[in-house]
């Protein structure tokens, strides 16, 4: 087991930083270990997941708002932290991590923090470790965290839960026909960015997509902001009065490769988190994603407390029964329990 | 149970423009069940460093085609080594005359694949120069 000095992660050592994401990345006791000693620190930094088909432009977007906030915020630009998830591959493991190519402009900003990420087997965009990411990059003093993922199943719903802000990007001309485009989608989405607006179709893509949004949001409906949060969280019954004043995700073109459109988009993310505060959402989406994790992270242990003490041969055996249909699934888990 | 995955960092240090080797083996290593970031063409020993510090790799292949290996890679090591890194394996791809070699190995290079290498090698290779380092 490595050691990690939580002090040092504290102090703004990049490599101690490093090298606890590394650890909880491939479950070394010792970054868990120093996420919680810096776990009552965190709970500060600004989580904005980027999401979206592949080839939208999220990590060009990205590079840019991430240079945009170092440049224009003043008294104190915030640090900013990066993630980058890309999926492994389910065959070999392996992964090719390429994000960072679009971000070369952020290299030798020493309070700018990339980590290329692979998911690792799960079944998301995001890998199990992303939240825990987050978190150490807080503790570590990144007051804005983007989380770039592939916009693809269940990437949806866990970028949602982790992100205070999430961003989907569209683009025109992606064969990716913005009709098409499904509600989950929209529903998560607090901004959305249509990129490449230099390309044709881009106006369009636009108008669509408001079109889209006011249908699903309509008049009097709960914003995208809340939808999430109304099943299951702790305190989502008190949040749910504050939501009235609402927030309609805006829409906003932009061409990333340029920089046009940025300062607006970071507005948005600023009015957002604006919002979200004033609201007490913030809180609540606070509290709903620890819940999250904490029944993930009971189901995990359950799990492999389960694998270590099941007869391998009952296993077996109670398997082959099912797969010749003697038993049921049903009957098979009371076998054994 | 910890379960480390080997990362590697493809990087393309210097002014030569052509990435489809360092892209080739990139993609071999991702098959061979490793971690590859690929940080795109003209990166300067800085900006190596820097991406593998944040990426807390394993291994640095650097990919070089211009005849600039001798000053490239050892500012390359040397930069590793002001950032801590020296425990980070570096093999080089390209071009490289064969009397070079001796030099760039004495530098801390652990290997020097010409063109045409199988790339099966290079992932056998990283595997073998990271479990001598773990004994
Ligand atoms: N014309 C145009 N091209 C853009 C714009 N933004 C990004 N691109 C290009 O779109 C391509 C993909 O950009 P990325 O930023 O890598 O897209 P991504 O969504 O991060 O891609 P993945 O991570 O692979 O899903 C690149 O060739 C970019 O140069 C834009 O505003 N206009
Ligand atoms: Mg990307």
């Amino acid at each position: 087991m490595t050691r990690i000095d939580p002090d040092a992660i504290r102090r703004g050592d990049r490599l101690a930083l490093s090298r606890a994401l590394t650890a909880i990345e491939s479950n070394d006791p010792a970054g868990q270990a120093a996420l919680a000693a810096l776990f009552p620190e965190t709970g500060k930094a600004h989580l904005v997941g980027v999401t979206g088909s592949p080839g939208t432009g999220k990590s060009t977007l990205v590079n840019q708002l991430a240079r945009y906030f170092r440049q224009n915020q003043s008294p104190k630009p915030p640090k900013v932290g990066i993630i980058a998830v890309d999926p492994s591959s389910p065959f070999t493991g392996g992964a090719l991590l390429g994000d960072r190519i679009r971000m070369q402009d952020l290299i030798g900003d020493p309070e700018i923090f990339i980590r290329s990420m692979a998911s690792r087997g799960a079944l998301g965009g995001l890998s199990h470790s992303t939240a825990a990411f987050a978190t150490l990059m807080d503790g570590a003093g990144y007051d804005l965290i983007f989380i770039e993922t592939v916009g693809a199943g269940q990437a949806e719903v866990d970028i949602a839960q982790l992100a205070h802000t999430v961003i989907v990007v569209e683009a025109p001309g992606l064969g990716d026909d913005i009709q098409a485009i499904k509600a989950g989608i929209l529903e998560i989405a607090d901004i959305l960015a249509v990129n490449k607006a230099d390309l044709p179709g881009s106006e369009n893509a636009a108008r669509a997509l408001r079109m889209m949004l006011e249908m699903a949001h309509g008049k009097g409906s709960l914003p995208a902001a809340g939808k999430h949060l109304r099943s299951g969280s702790p305190i989502g019954q008190e949040v749910t009065q504050s939501l009235d004043q609402g927030w309609d995700p805006p829409v906003q073109l932009v061409t990333a490769t340029e920089g046009d459109g940025i300062p607006e988009l970071a507005e948005a993310i600023q009015s957002h988190q604006a919002y979200l505060q004033s609201t007490g959402l913030w809180q609540a989406k606070e509290a709903f994603r620890l819940q999250k994790d904490l029944e993930a992270l009971v189901r995990d242990t359950l799990m492999e407390h389960w694998r270590e003490q099941v007869d391998e041969d009952r296993f077996a055996e109670v398997l082959t029964d099912l797969v010749h249909h003697k038993l049921s699934p049903a009957e098979a888990l009371q076998l054994l329990l | 149970m910890t379960d480390r995955k080997i990362r590697v960092l493809i990087a393309k240090p210097g002014l030569d423009g052509h990435d489809r080797g360092a892209k080739v083996v990139a993609r071999a290593l991702r098959d061979a069940g490793m971690e590859v970031i690929y940080t795109g063409l003209r990166q300067t020993p800085e900006m190596i460093a820097e991406a593998a510090l944040q990426e807390d790799v394993d291994v640095v292949g650097m990919s070089i085609l211009s005849g600039a290996h001798n000053a490239l890679v050892p500012a390359v090591i040397d930069k590793l080594a002001e950032y801590g890194l020296d425990g980070v394996k570096v093999f080089v791809g390209g071009i490289i005359p064969e009397d070079d070699v001796p030099g760039l190995m004495e530098k801390g290079v652990y290997a020097v694949y010409g063109p045409g290498t199988d790339t099966q090698i290079v992932a056998e290779e990283i595997k073998a120069a990271l479990s001598q380092s773990a004994n």
